[in-house]
Protein backbone atom coordinates (compact mmCIF):
# COMPACT_ATOMS: atom_id res chain seq x y z
CA UNK A 1 0.00 0.00 0.00
CA UNK A 2 2.81 2.40 0.94
CA UNK A 3 5.48 1.07 -1.72
CA UNK A 4 6.36 4.19 -4.07
CA UNK A 5 4.68 7.03 -2.47
CA UNK A 6 6.58 10.31 -1.77
CA UNK A 7 6.77 11.04 1.64
CA UNK A 8 7.68 14.41 3.78
CA UNK A 9 8.99 13.83 6.98
CA UNK A 10 9.10 15.73 9.88
CA UNK A 11 11.24 15.03 12.96
CA UNK A 12 11.15 16.87 16.39
CA UNK A 13 14.59 17.16 18.85
CA UNK A 14 13.14 15.63 21.80
CA UNK A 15 11.00 13.07 19.94
CA UNK A 16 11.48 11.18 16.84
CA UNK A 17 14.36 12.67 14.44
CA UNK A 18 13.65 13.57 11.11
CA UNK A 19 16.46 10.79 9.72
CA UNK A 20 15.35 8.21 11.83
CA UNK A 21 11.53 8.36 10.32
CA UNK A 22 12.84 9.12 6.84
CA UNK A 23 14.85 5.48 7.52
CA UNK A 24 12.06 3.59 8.65
CA UNK A 25 9.66 5.01 5.91
CA UNK A 26 12.58 4.57 3.33
CA UNK A 27 12.66 0.11 4.41
CA UNK A 28 8.69 0.53 3.88
CA UNK A 29 9.28 1.17 0.28
CA UNK A 30 8.50 5.47 0.25
CA UNK A 31 10.23 7.74 -1.48
CA UNK A 32 11.38 10.48 1.24
CA UNK A 33 11.67 13.45 -1.02
CA UNK A 34 12.09 15.70 2.08
CA UNK A 35 13.02 15.28 5.70
CA UNK A 36 14.20 17.99 8.39
CA UNK A 37 14.29 17.83 12.18
CA UNK A 38 13.48 21.15 14.12
CA UNK A 39 13.31 22.28 17.88
CA UNK A 40 9.82 23.64 18.61
CA UNK A 41 11.26 25.01 21.68
CA UNK B 1 34.42 -4.72 38.18
CA UNK B 2 36.96 -1.80 38.28
CA UNK B 3 36.72 0.52 41.39
CA UNK B 4 35.56 3.93 40.18
CA UNK B 5 38.45 6.76 39.94
CA UNK B 6 38.18 9.43 43.05
CA UNK B 7 35.61 11.87 42.42
CA UNK B 8 36.95 15.13 40.96
CA UNK B 9 35.28 17.99 42.35
CA UNK B 10 34.70 21.97 41.68
CA UNK B 11 32.99 24.50 43.34
CA UNK B 12 29.54 26.19 43.23
CA UNK B 13 29.62 28.99 45.06
CA UNK B 14 26.48 30.60 43.88
CA UNK B 15 23.83 31.29 40.76
CA UNK B 16 21.79 34.19 40.33
CA UNK B 17 19.02 34.28 37.41
CA UNK B 18 17.18 37.05 36.43
CA UNK B 19 13.89 37.60 34.08
CA UNK B 20 13.89 40.79 32.55
CA UNK B 21 10.22 41.88 31.40
CA UNK B 22 10.10 43.54 28.31
CA UNK B 23 6.59 43.84 26.95
CA UNK B 24 7.20 46.37 24.27
CA UNK B 25 9.95 44.07 23.13
CA UNK B 26 7.85 41.01 22.30
CA UNK B 27 7.03 42.58 18.73
CA UNK B 28 11.20 42.74 17.97
CA UNK B 29 11.21 38.85 18.49
CA UNK B 30 12.10 36.98 15.07
CA UNK B 31 8.08 35.22 14.84
CA UNK B 32 6.21 38.37 15.80
CA UNK B 33 8.45 40.29 13.80
CA UNK B 34 7.77 38.11 10.45
CA UNK B 35 4.00 37.54 11.62
CA UNK B 36 2.75 41.19 11.94
CA UNK B 37 4.63 42.57 8.49
CA UNK B 38 2.52 39.87 7.02
CA UNK B 39 -0.35 40.11 9.42
CA UNK B 40 -0.68 43.52 10.54
CA UNK B 41 -3.94 43.04 12.18
CA UNK B 42 -2.27 40.77 14.43
CA UNK B 43 -0.07 43.74 16.38
CA UNK B 44 -3.78 44.58 18.31
CA UNK B 45 -4.54 41.05 19.46
CA UNK B 46 -0.83 40.38 20.73
CA UNK B 47 -0.66 43.92 22.38
CA UNK B 48 -4.21 43.66 24.10
CA UNK B 49 -2.86 40.42 25.49
CA UNK B 50 0.68 41.38 26.91
CA UNK B 51 1.03 41.39 30.50
CA UNK B 52 2.12 44.27 32.91
CA UNK B 53 4.68 43.78 35.48
CA UNK B 54 3.05 42.82 38.61
CA UNK B 55 1.37 39.96 36.85
CA UNK B 56 4.64 38.55 35.74
CA UNK B 57 5.92 38.92 39.02
CA UNK B 58 3.14 37.20 40.30
CA UNK B 59 2.92 34.48 37.34
CA UNK B 60 4.37 31.09 39.29
CA UNK B 61 6.69 29.77 37.49
CA UNK B 62 8.84 32.74 37.49
CA UNK B 63 8.76 32.76 41.08
CA UNK B 64 9.72 29.36 41.25
CA UNK B 65 12.80 30.73 38.54
CA UNK B 66 13.81 33.41 40.80
CA UNK B 67 13.76 30.92 44.23
CA UNK B 68 10.85 31.83 46.02
CA UNK B 69 8.96 28.99 45.27
CA UNK B 70 10.55 25.43 45.07
CA UNK B 71 9.36 23.17 41.93
CA UNK B 72 8.09 20.65 44.13
CA UNK B 73 5.82 23.50 45.66
CA UNK B 74 4.97 23.82 41.99
CA UNK B 75 3.01 20.79 41.47
CA UNK B 76 0.27 21.50 43.78
CA UNK B 77 -0.90 25.44 42.82
CA UNK B 78 -3.79 25.58 40.64
CA UNK B 79 -3.94 26.43 36.84
CA UNK B 80 -3.87 28.13 35.06
CA UNK B 81 -0.92 29.34 36.19
CA UNK B 82 -1.34 33.03 34.14
CA UNK B 83 -5.01 33.50 35.90
CA UNK B 84 -4.23 32.20 39.18
CA UNK B 85 -1.41 34.62 39.84
CA UNK B 86 0.84 34.74 43.79
CA UNK B 87 -0.42 36.83 45.87
CA UNK B 88 1.86 38.86 47.70
CA UNK B 89 4.83 38.19 45.20
CA UNK B 90 7.87 40.30 45.12
CA UNK B 91 10.23 40.69 42.33
CA UNK B 92 13.02 39.92 44.75
CA UNK B 93 13.70 36.28 44.91
CA UNK B 94 15.96 33.95 47.05
CA UNK B 95 18.56 33.63 44.09
CA UNK B 96 17.32 35.48 41.37
CA UNK B 97 15.39 38.92 40.87
CA UNK B 98 12.64 40.49 37.88
CA UNK B 99 13.34 43.61 36.25
CA UNK B 100 11.08 45.82 34.81
CA UNK B 101 10.65 47.30 31.06
CA UNK B 102 11.94 50.64 32.77
CA UNK B 103 14.74 49.96 34.37
CA UNK B 104 15.96 47.61 31.04
CA UNK B 105 16.27 50.38 29.14
CA UNK B 106 17.91 52.04 31.44
CA UNK B 107 20.68 50.01 31.50
CA UNK B 108 20.62 49.43 27.77
CA UNK B 109 21.28 53.42 27.47
CA UNK B 110 23.84 52.90 30.00
CA UNK B 111 25.77 50.13 28.23
CA UNK B 112 25.99 51.75 25.19
CA UNK B 113 29.64 52.61 24.02
CA UNK B 114 28.31 53.09 20.36
CA UNK B 115 25.58 56.43 20.29
CA UNK B 116 23.31 53.52 19.48
CA UNK B 117 20.36 54.15 21.65
CA UNK B 118 18.97 57.70 22.15
CA UNK B 119 16.03 57.80 24.78
CA UNK B 120 13.11 60.50 25.21
CA UNK B 121 14.73 62.60 27.61
CA UNK B 122 11.44 64.10 29.13
CA UNK B 123 10.42 60.19 29.82
CA UNK B 124 13.99 58.75 30.77
CA UNK B 125 14.00 61.69 33.25
CA UNK B 126 10.87 60.54 34.69
CA UNK B 127 10.78 56.90 34.69
CA UNK B 128 14.28 55.46 34.05
CA UNK B 129 16.75 58.27 35.54
CA UNK B 130 16.32 56.34 38.50
CA UNK B 131 18.00 53.71 37.56
CA UNK B 132 20.92 55.21 36.21
CA UNK B 133 24.36 54.12 37.20
CA UNK B 134 27.31 55.73 35.56
CA UNK B 135 27.87 56.71 32.35
CA UNK B 136 25.28 58.90 31.94
CA UNK B 137 22.69 57.93 28.84
CA UNK B 138 22.78 59.63 25.63
CA UNK B 139 19.02 61.61 26.22
CA UNK B 140 16.95 63.73 23.18
CA UNK B 141 14.04 66.03 22.45
CA UNK B 142 11.02 63.90 21.49
CA UNK B 143 12.00 65.57 17.70
CA UNK B 144 15.11 64.06 17.59
CA UNK B 145 13.92 60.46 18.27
CA UNK B 146 11.14 61.04 16.20
CA UNK B 147 13.37 62.25 13.20
CA UNK B 148 16.35 59.06 14.14
CA UNK B 149 13.24 56.72 13.75
CA UNK B 150 11.63 58.07 10.60
CA UNK B 151 15.59 58.03 9.14
CA UNK B 152 15.02 54.22 9.80
CA UNK B 153 16.23 53.93 14.01
CA UNK B 154 14.49 51.08 15.17
CA UNK B 155 11.34 52.56 17.97
CA UNK B 156 11.69 51.58 21.70
CA UNK B 157 8.49 52.11 23.07
CA UNK B 158 6.44 51.81 26.59
CA UNK B 159 2.84 51.22 25.82
CA UNK B 160 2.12 53.34 23.01
CA UNK B 161 4.42 56.15 23.70
CA UNK B 162 7.80 56.32 21.26
CA UNK B 163 10.83 56.36 24.03
CA UNK B 164 13.39 56.05 22.69
CA UNK B 165 15.39 54.86 18.96
CA UNK B 166 18.10 51.97 18.64
CA UNK B 167 20.61 53.14 15.43
CA UNK B 168 22.79 50.93 13.31
CA UNK B 169 26.01 50.17 14.19
CA UNK B 170 26.67 50.87 9.99
CA UNK B 171 24.80 51.32 6.92
CA UNK B 172 25.22 48.65 4.89
CA UNK B 173 26.41 45.56 7.65
CA UNK B 174 23.65 42.97 7.71
CA UNK B 175 25.55 42.24 10.98
CA UNK B 176 25.41 45.82 12.47
CA UNK B 177 21.71 45.85 11.65
CA UNK B 178 19.73 47.64 14.47
CA UNK B 179 17.58 45.17 15.30
CA UNK B 180 20.72 42.83 15.64
CA UNK B 181 22.54 45.18 17.77
CA UNK B 182 19.47 45.56 19.87
CA UNK B 183 19.66 41.44 20.73
CA UNK B 184 23.57 41.95 21.39
CA UNK B 185 23.14 44.76 24.03
CA UNK B 186 19.96 43.23 25.62
CA UNK B 187 22.12 39.52 26.02
CA UNK B 188 24.96 41.95 27.47
CA UNK B 189 22.98 44.25 29.82
CA UNK B 190 20.62 41.29 31.48
CA UNK B 191 23.67 38.93 31.62
CA UNK B 192 26.27 41.42 33.49
CA UNK B 193 23.05 42.02 35.47
CA UNK B 194 22.75 39.02 36.80
CA UNK B 195 26.84 38.65 37.08
CA UNK B 196 26.66 41.73 39.15
CA UNK B 197 23.81 40.44 41.39
CA UNK B 198 25.61 37.73 41.92
CA UNK B 199 28.61 39.38 43.22
CA UNK B 200 26.32 41.12 45.85
CA UNK B 201 24.87 38.31 46.85
CA UNK B 202 28.00 36.64 47.26
CA UNK B 203 29.66 39.43 48.81
CA UNK B 204 32.24 39.45 46.61
CA UNK B 205 34.67 42.16 44.78
CA UNK B 206 34.42 41.58 40.88
CA UNK B 207 38.25 41.89 40.98
CA UNK B 208 37.95 38.71 42.24
CA UNK B 209 36.45 36.87 38.97
CA UNK B 210 39.25 36.00 36.56
CA UNK B 211 37.43 34.76 33.63
CA UNK B 212 33.90 35.24 32.20
CA UNK B 213 32.60 32.64 30.02
CA UNK B 214 29.77 33.79 27.89
CA UNK B 215 27.40 30.96 26.69
CA UNK B 216 24.76 33.62 25.52
CA UNK B 217 22.81 32.95 22.28
CA UNK B 218 23.67 35.84 20.24
CA UNK B 219 26.20 36.52 17.41
CA UNK B 220 28.03 38.96 17.66
CA UNK B 221 30.68 41.09 14.97
CA UNK B 222 30.38 42.28 12.02
CA UNK B 223 29.91 41.39 8.37
CA UNK B 224 33.61 39.90 8.48
CA UNK B 225 33.03 38.05 11.67
CA UNK B 226 29.66 36.95 12.10
CA UNK B 227 29.44 35.19 15.45
CA UNK B 228 32.88 36.47 16.26
CA UNK B 229 31.86 36.88 19.49
CA UNK B 230 33.56 37.33 23.27
CA UNK B 231 30.66 38.98 24.36
CA UNK B 232 31.93 37.40 27.72
CA UNK B 233 34.40 40.04 28.06
CA UNK B 234 31.77 42.94 27.66
CA UNK B 235 30.10 41.45 30.12
CA UNK B 236 32.58 40.96 32.76
CA UNK B 237 33.58 45.01 31.57
CA UNK B 238 29.79 45.90 32.08
CA UNK B 239 29.97 44.45 35.65
CA UNK B 240 33.01 45.88 36.66
CA UNK B 241 35.03 42.16 36.30
CA UNK B 242 39.02 44.35 35.37
CA UNK B 243 40.76 41.75 36.05
CA UNK B 244 39.02 39.02 34.21
CA UNK B 245 39.01 38.12 30.39
CA UNK B 246 36.76 36.03 28.77
CA UNK B 247 35.96 33.97 25.84
CA UNK B 248 32.50 32.85 24.36
CA UNK B 249 30.84 28.86 24.43
CA UNK B 250 28.32 28.58 22.09
CA UNK B 251 26.88 25.60 22.01
CA UNK B 252 22.85 25.97 20.88
CA UNK B 253 21.12 25.55 24.12
CA UNK B 254 23.82 23.21 25.34
CA UNK B 255 26.03 26.09 25.73
CA UNK B 256 25.59 26.69 29.66
CA UNK B 257 26.48 23.15 30.26
CA UNK B 258 29.27 23.10 28.15
CA UNK B 259 30.41 26.58 29.73
CA UNK B 260 30.00 24.64 33.39
CA UNK B 261 32.33 22.13 32.14
CA UNK B 262 35.07 24.43 30.97
CA UNK B 263 35.05 26.57 33.71
CA UNK B 264 35.40 23.70 36.12
CA UNK B 265 37.93 22.39 33.80
CA UNK B 266 39.88 25.76 34.00
CA UNK B 267 39.56 25.74 37.92
CA UNK B 268 40.92 22.48 38.26
CA UNK B 269 44.01 22.74 35.70
CA UNK B 270 44.96 25.99 38.37
CA UNK B 271 44.54 27.98 34.77
CA UNK B 272 42.40 30.20 37.25
CA UNK B 273 40.47 30.34 40.61
CA UNK B 274 37.47 31.79 39.93
CA UNK B 275 35.00 31.64 37.08
CA UNK B 276 31.87 33.35 35.94
CA UNK B 277 29.60 31.70 33.57
CA UNK B 278 26.92 33.65 32.09
CA UNK B 279 24.21 34.20 29.76
CA UNK B 280 22.07 36.84 28.75
CA UNK B 281 18.25 36.89 27.65
CA UNK B 282 17.40 35.95 23.90
CA UNK B 283 15.29 38.63 22.59
CA UNK B 284 14.67 36.32 19.22
CA UNK B 285 12.92 34.34 21.15
CA UNK B 286 10.25 36.76 22.68
CA UNK B 287 6.67 35.70 21.45
CA UNK B 288 8.15 32.44 19.56
CA UNK B 289 4.70 30.91 20.45
CA UNK B 290 2.42 34.20 20.39
CA UNK B 291 0.44 33.17 17.69
CA UNK B 292 -0.98 29.64 19.64
CA UNK B 293 -1.43 32.25 23.23
CA UNK B 294 -3.64 34.60 20.72
CA UNK B 295 -5.85 32.19 19.52
CA UNK B 296 -6.85 30.81 22.86
CA UNK B 297 -6.86 34.16 24.50
CA UNK B 298 -3.91 33.85 26.85
CA UNK B 299 -1.80 36.26 27.83
CA UNK B 300 1.73 36.72 25.97
CA UNK B 301 4.05 34.71 28.14
CA UNK B 302 7.29 34.54 26.32
CA UNK B 303 7.47 38.38 27.21
CA UNK B 304 10.94 38.12 29.62
CA UNK B 305 14.38 37.83 28.86
CA UNK B 306 15.91 35.39 31.21
CA UNK B 307 19.65 35.65 32.33
CA UNK B 308 22.17 33.73 34.83
CA UNK B 309 25.27 33.89 36.27
CA UNK B 310 26.88 31.15 38.07
CA UNK B 311 30.71 31.37 39.84
CA UNK B 312 32.62 28.32 40.38
CA UNK B 313 36.21 28.14 42.82
CA UNK B 314 38.16 25.11 44.32
CA UNK B 315 35.86 22.68 46.22
CA UNK B 316 35.83 23.42 49.87
CA UNK B 317 34.41 20.90 52.78
CA UNK B 318 30.72 20.31 52.26
CA UNK B 319 29.96 22.67 49.24
CA UNK B 320 27.96 21.63 45.94
CA UNK B 321 29.70 20.75 43.54
CA UNK B 322 30.63 20.29 39.68
CA UNK B 323 31.49 16.45 39.87
CA UNK B 324 33.65 16.91 37.06
CA UNK B 325 34.36 13.45 36.29
CA UNK B 326 30.65 12.79 36.00
CA UNK B 327 31.02 15.42 32.66
CA UNK B 328 29.61 13.49 29.73
CA UNK B 329 28.98 14.75 25.75
CA UNK B 330 27.62 13.32 22.92
CA UNK B 331 29.52 11.96 20.38
CA UNK B 332 29.10 11.98 16.65
CA UNK B 333 28.39 8.29 16.54
CA UNK B 334 25.91 8.18 19.01
CA UNK B 335 22.65 9.13 17.22
CA UNK B 336 20.00 11.22 17.56
CA UNK B 337 17.23 9.14 18.93
CA UNK B 338 16.09 9.99 22.52
CA UNK B 339 17.36 7.19 24.18
CA UNK B 340 20.88 7.37 22.50
CA UNK B 341 20.92 10.37 24.21
CA UNK B 342 19.79 9.19 27.34
CA UNK B 343 22.48 6.41 27.48
CA UNK B 344 25.32 9.06 26.13
CA UNK B 345 24.29 11.56 28.71
CA UNK B 346 23.47 9.75 31.75
CA UNK B 347 22.95 6.21 31.44
CA UNK B 348 27.04 5.94 30.69
CA UNK B 349 28.70 8.60 32.76
CA UNK B 350 26.90 7.66 36.17
CA UNK B 351 28.20 3.66 34.80
CA UNK B 352 31.48 5.18 34.94
CA UNK B 353 30.58 6.33 38.58
CA UNK B 354 29.79 3.23 39.67
CA UNK B 355 26.01 4.40 39.61
CA UNK B 356 22.33 3.11 38.26
CA UNK B 357 19.93 5.75 36.79
CA UNK B 358 17.74 5.08 40.02
CA UNK B 359 20.65 6.58 41.97
CA UNK B 360 20.12 10.17 40.73
CA UNK B 361 17.73 11.63 43.37
CA UNK B 362 16.51 14.54 40.90
CA UNK B 363 16.96 15.17 37.05
CA UNK B 364 17.21 18.62 35.70
CA UNK B 365 16.57 18.34 31.45
CA UNK B 366 14.88 20.37 29.29
CA UNK B 367 12.57 22.61 31.56
CA UNK B 368 10.26 24.52 29.26
CA UNK B 369 7.30 25.88 30.83
CA UNK B 370 4.30 23.12 29.58
CA UNK B 371 1.89 26.05 29.92
CA UNK B 372 3.96 28.29 27.02
CA UNK B 373 4.82 24.83 24.64
CA UNK B 374 1.13 22.49 25.33
CA UNK B 375 -1.42 25.55 23.59
CA UNK B 376 0.93 25.57 20.34
CA UNK B 377 1.35 21.83 20.19
CA UNK B 378 4.73 21.74 21.36
CA UNK B 379 3.67 19.12 24.07
CA UNK B 380 5.13 19.34 27.55
CA UNK B 381 8.70 19.30 26.91
CA UNK B 382 10.22 17.98 30.29
CA UNK B 383 7.53 15.30 30.87
CA UNK B 384 8.90 13.47 27.12
CA UNK B 385 12.52 13.58 28.40
CA UNK B 386 11.68 12.51 31.94
CA UNK B 387 9.50 9.42 30.44
CA UNK B 388 12.92 8.41 28.04
CA UNK B 389 15.27 7.89 31.44
CA UNK B 390 12.31 5.82 33.07
CA UNK B 391 11.87 4.27 30.23
CA UNK B 392 15.68 3.30 29.72
CA UNK B 393 15.46 2.65 33.59
CA UNK B 394 12.83 -0.01 32.60
CA UNK B 395 15.08 -1.39 29.91
CA UNK B 396 17.67 -1.98 32.03
CA UNK B 397 15.60 -3.88 34.63
CA UNK B 398 16.22 -1.01 37.47
CA UNK B 399 12.28 -0.23 37.42
CA UNK B 400 9.23 -2.05 36.34
CA UNK B 401 7.49 -0.87 33.69
CA UNK B 402 4.45 0.62 36.33
CA UNK B 403 6.94 2.33 37.89
CA UNK B 404 7.90 5.12 35.72
CA UNK B 405 5.11 7.67 36.77
CA UNK B 406 6.73 7.24 39.82
CA UNK B 407 10.43 7.52 38.52
CA UNK B 408 9.03 10.80 36.69
CA UNK B 409 7.24 11.85 40.01
CA UNK B 410 10.06 11.93 42.22
CA UNK B 411 13.03 12.35 40.19
CA UNK B 412 11.67 15.24 37.74
CA UNK B 413 10.17 18.13 38.01
CA UNK B 414 7.09 20.13 36.27
CA UNK B 415 8.72 22.76 33.72
CA UNK B 416 8.97 26.45 34.71
CA UNK B 417 11.57 28.51 32.60
CA UNK B 418 10.74 30.74 29.78
CA UNK B 419 11.10 29.37 26.16
CA UNK B 420 14.23 31.06 26.11
CA UNK B 421 16.89 28.27 24.33
CA UNK B 422 19.54 27.94 26.51
CA UNK B 423 18.17 29.15 29.49
CA UNK B 424 15.63 25.85 29.98
CA UNK B 425 18.34 23.48 29.44
CA UNK B 426 18.59 22.57 32.81
CA UNK B 427 20.85 24.80 34.25
CA UNK B 428 18.04 26.95 35.51
CA UNK B 429 17.39 24.06 38.17
CA UNK B 430 21.07 24.69 39.90
CA UNK B 431 19.64 27.32 42.11
CA UNK B 432 17.09 24.84 44.00
CA UNK B 433 20.02 22.25 43.66
CA UNK B 434 22.29 24.16 45.63
CA UNK B 435 19.33 24.88 48.19
CA UNK B 436 17.87 21.23 48.11
CA UNK B 437 21.99 19.85 48.10
CA UNK B 438 22.78 22.39 51.31
CA UNK B 439 19.68 21.01 52.83
CA UNK B 440 20.12 17.29 52.73
CA UNK B 441 16.84 17.03 50.99
CA UNK B 442 18.78 14.97 47.84
CA UNK B 443 22.14 13.43 47.73
CA UNK B 444 22.79 14.28 43.64
CA UNK B 445 21.26 15.74 40.61
CA UNK B 446 22.04 14.89 37.20
CA UNK B 447 22.30 17.76 34.84
CA UNK B 448 21.35 17.34 31.13
CA UNK B 449 21.14 19.90 28.38
CA UNK B 450 20.46 18.92 24.37
CA UNK B 451 21.38 21.34 21.45
CA UNK B 452 19.47 21.26 18.35
CA UNK B 453 22.60 21.67 15.85
CA UNK B 454 20.90 20.78 12.77
CA UNK B 455 19.32 24.60 13.25
CA UNK B 456 22.24 26.02 11.90
CA UNK B 457 22.02 23.17 8.47
CA UNK B 458 25.47 22.25 9.42
CA UNK B 459 24.78 18.69 10.43
CA UNK B 460 21.74 16.69 11.31
CA UNK B 461 23.47 15.65 14.37
CA UNK B 462 22.07 16.89 17.69
CA UNK B 463 24.09 17.70 20.94
CA UNK B 464 24.34 17.21 24.58
CA UNK B 465 26.22 17.67 27.43
CA UNK B 466 25.53 16.23 31.16
CA UNK B 467 27.31 16.47 34.56
CA UNK B 468 26.54 15.61 38.38
CA UNK B 469 26.14 18.14 40.96
CA UNK B 470 26.75 16.64 44.27
CA UNK B 471 27.98 18.26 47.85
CA UNK B 472 32.01 17.46 48.08
CA UNK B 473 32.81 14.74 51.04
CA UNK B 474 33.07 16.09 54.75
Amino acid sequence: MLNGKKVIAIGERDGVPGPVIAECLEGAGLEVVFQVTECFV
Amino acid sequence: MAEPAKAVRVGIEGVFYSLTHVPDLVRYGSKPLRELRANPELEQQLKNLLRNFNAATAYAPHQVYIGNITPAALNNLPKPWYEKLIEGATCDGRFGDLVDQERFYSLLARADQFNLVTMEEKWFHEHAAKHAVGKAPRLGPLAEVTALYEKGALPLYSSEQLVGAFEPGHAEDASLTADVLLENLAAKVTAAHSLGSLLNALKLSPEAIDFVISCSEEAVGDRYNRGGGNLAKAIAEEAGCENASGSDIKAFCAGPMYGIVHAASLIQSGVCSKVAVVAGGSLAKLGMKFESHVKKGMPILEDVLGSFAVILSAAETDQPCVRLDSAAFHPVRAGASPQAMAESLAEKPLAKLGMKLTDVDRYAVELHNPEITVPSGSGDVPRTNYLTLAALAVMRGQIKKDQMEDFVRARGMLGYAPTQGHIPSAIVYLGHALDALRNNEIRNALFISKGSLFLGRMTQLSDGCSFLVEKSEK
